[in-house]
């Protein structure tokens, strides 16, 4: 059994202008010391995906169906109060912009003493030794200077390395990373990915990276999930989906990102937008968009296609 | 060329076919610094020079803090800079203070598409207004049914559904907002139009139909780019020269292909070996740490690189490398960038 299993999970939004159905039926596993990441444009539901599991979705939102089970322990059944402690020490959240998920108005390493006296069991005089401890993990130069500072006195790289010494500070078995270095210079992205991947891998640890930049999915992780419109279309290894996608979404949004090798007449874009989640929905989310739609894409139950026992796309008519 | 030390002025970086459509020489842009001690400045632009072509597209890229975002508003000429020149066909627009500018025909030709259309358009202008505004403002049409015209003729160009015109920017996507943003700018014929960060609000899907739609109206207009963006695969596919700068001055500049390929400063070889690459998974690359050093009243002797530079040695502490030729219409700022680490400079 993978270390985080996210089962057939359906996730609506209560909205004023109706309910925006934004996860429909999501399974996803993330094994130990293993990086999946999740692709896919805005709205497609990769954020929602990452806050459910860590339960941190706002109040509009509403589990319909399915399962999350990290080390066998059902997440949703869990009581608010076995979940806060869950949090923090078996699984550690990374935000996108770090500078505004962490405590303007206290020093870094005071916000990792905070995560250690809530979660680690230590000795109060051993917190600090293991808050600096924590910020020289991440290669933070003069860690016990750094500690003493405000979040607005480092940048934004220096910043999110505390954002991951405070989520690894536990040695958590599952990190959910959102968009970990949107925002970041590439050079300091480099470093900061590298830092993950390190991690993950020396800590065994499960990783779940949310990212829209399917170059650096490409670049860190050993499986890749393509979500589209609230669905995952298409999982695989990475080389096989880069090398070979199979659902029609996945082949267009590789057309669409540019990499080193691309020329621009090269480059297309994909036709029409996601729809609208409010509305009524075909089987297949993407059909509207797709040039290899059929009439029974519409109006028969999607089913999952196995082109191995790695590679599943939920896709009629696969490439 | 080989060895020899040339300052890089504007006319050892002319691409051989190209007239000059816009120089920069010497330029700066010092900010004071309350609280930093007497006369303190940051030097957010130090004596850059940049020549750009008729009809070129040139790339600007460089980390957060390197003097990008004070390089589109100096050109642009928003902003008046502490000392050198800017000379558009050969005329110095600098002699003038900017508010002089603004009511002078060359305002027209420099126009700049801001970064995230959200943020740069006025939100109680319709996408109409928006467009209809420098069409006033600085090509004097003062009849409604000419302005409307040429909103209409520059919506087309863009792509912009007429429909779409009567719409506020809130009812608008960001793809048609991005639209909105480039349709504003080229109304007037630009001859440079700057480009910053046009397209890192938008989704891959969106951000192709735009890099396509610039490529297009480039080749149209005949109008001469500059691309400022950290996306560097996104600059590789419009620009035929980048610019690259750190901490205020620049360090290179090269031939598109020749950046990408064979960088040598040691800054744009980190950079070019940040971009993420699936085909170079798990490869060990060069990875550049730390942070640049502080821009306020750099060391003038001292390369701006140096103790973040893998190959910085006491010369470098010394002395502040200058551009100097490295191959065709390429530059470089490094006392190392035509020999191997620890050789002779």
């Amino acid at each position: 059994m993978a270390q985080l299993e996210i089962d057939n999970l359906s996730v609506e939004f209560r909205t004023r202008h109706g309910v925006v159905r934004a996860l429909e039926s999501v399974t996803l596993s993330v094994a130990r010391g293993e990086i999946v990441g999740v692709v896919g444009e805005s709205g497609s539901g990769k954020s929602v995906t990452a806050y459910t599991v860590m339960g941190l979705n706002d109040e509009a939102a509403e589990i319909t169906n399915g399962r999350i089970t990290m080390g066998g322990i059902d997440l949703l059944a869990a009581q608010p109060e076995a979940l806060r402690e869950l949090r923090g020490r078996e699984m550690a959240m990374i935000f996108q912009s770090p500078r505004t998920a962490l405590n303007p108005i206290r020093k870094v390493g005071k916000q990792i003493e905070d995560v250690l006296l809530e979660h680690a069991n230590l000795p109060r005089r051993d917190l600090k030794k293991a808050a600096i401890a924590a910020l020289a993990r991440v290669r933070i130069p003069d860690p016990e200077r750094r500690a003493e500072a405000y979040p607005f006195e480092l940048s934004g790289g220096m910043c999110q390395r505390v954002m991951i010494a405070m989520a690894l500070a536990c040695t958590p078995s599952v990190l959910i990373a959102d968009e970990p270095t949107t925002g970041l210079d590439v050079t300091t992205q480099a470093v900061i990915m590298d830092l993950i991947r390190d991690m993950s891998h020396s800590a065994r640890m499960s990783t779940l990276l949310i990212t829209h930049d399917l170059g650096l999915a490409g670049e860190y992780c050993d499986r890749i999930a393509v979500m589209h419109a609230g669905h995952i279309v298409e999982i695989a290894a990475t080389e096989a989906l880069l090398d070979h996608p199979a659902h029609p979404y996945t082949r267009q949004l590789l057309a669409a990102t540019p990499v080193p090798e691309t020329r621009l007449d090269s480059l297309t874009s994909i036709p029409g937008q996601l729809p609208d989640l409010r509305s009524t929905l075909p089987p297949c989310r993407f059909s509207g968009r797709c040039e290899r739609r059929q009439p029974v894409c519409d109006e028969r139950e999607l089913p999952w296609a196995e082109l191995s026992p790695a590679h599943i796309v939920r896709c009629r008519f696969p490439l | 060329m080989g060895g020899t030390v040339a300052r890089a002025y504007c006319t050892v970086q002319v691409s051989t076919v190209m007239a000059p459509l816009l120089e920069a020489r010497s330029l700066a842009k010092f900010y004071p610094i309350k609280g930093a001690g007497r006369g303190a400045k940051l030097h957010a632009v130090d004596n850059v020079d940049l020549m750009i072509g008729a009809g070129e597209s040139v790339g600007l890229v460089g980390e957060s803090g390197c003097g990008k975002s004070t390089i589109v508003p100096l050109l642009g000429r928003f902003i008046d800079p502490t000392s050198g020149q800017i000379l558009l066909d050969g005329e110095d627009i600098t002699a003038m203070s900017q508010a002089k500018f603004v009511s002078t025909p060359g305002r027209r030709r420099i126009q700049v598409v801001f970064q995230d259309a959200t943020e740069s358009l006025n939100p109680s202008f319709r996408a109409f207004q928006s467009i209809a505004d420098p069409l006033k403002r600085l090509l004097d049409l003062r009849k409604g049914a000419e302005i409307a015209k040429r909103v209409r003729s520059t919506a087309a160009l863009v792509g912009l559904p007429e429909e779409l015109l009567q719409r506020y920017p809130h009812q608008l996507s960001g793809g048609q907002r991005a639209r909105v943003g480039i349709a504003r700018a080229i109304a007037v014929e630009p001859s440079l139009l700057i480009l910053d960060e046009p397209t890192s609000a938008l989704d891959v899907s969106v951000q192709a139909v735009i890099l396509k739609l610039l490529a297009d109206l480039r080749d149209r207009l005949a109008m001469s780019y500059l691309f400022v963006s950290h996306d560097l695969n996104v600059v590789r596919l419009l620009c035929s020269r980048v610019v690259v700068m750190y901490l205020g001055k620049i360090v290179e500049i090269a031939p598109a292909e020749a950046l990408f390929t064979a960088p040598r400063h040691p800054y744009a070889q980190a950079l070019v070996a940040a971009i993420p690459d699936p085909a170079r998974r798990g490869e060990a690359r060069p990875r550049l740490d730390g942070s640049p050093t502080s821009p306020i009243d750099p060391d003038p002797n001292a390369c701006r690189f140096y103790g973040r530079c893998p190959k910085s040695t006491d010369l470098c502490a010394k002395s502040m490398p200058p551009l100097r030729a490295v191959g065709p219409d390429h530059f470089a700022a490094c006392h190392f960038a035509l020999s191997p680490i620890g050789g002779n400079p």
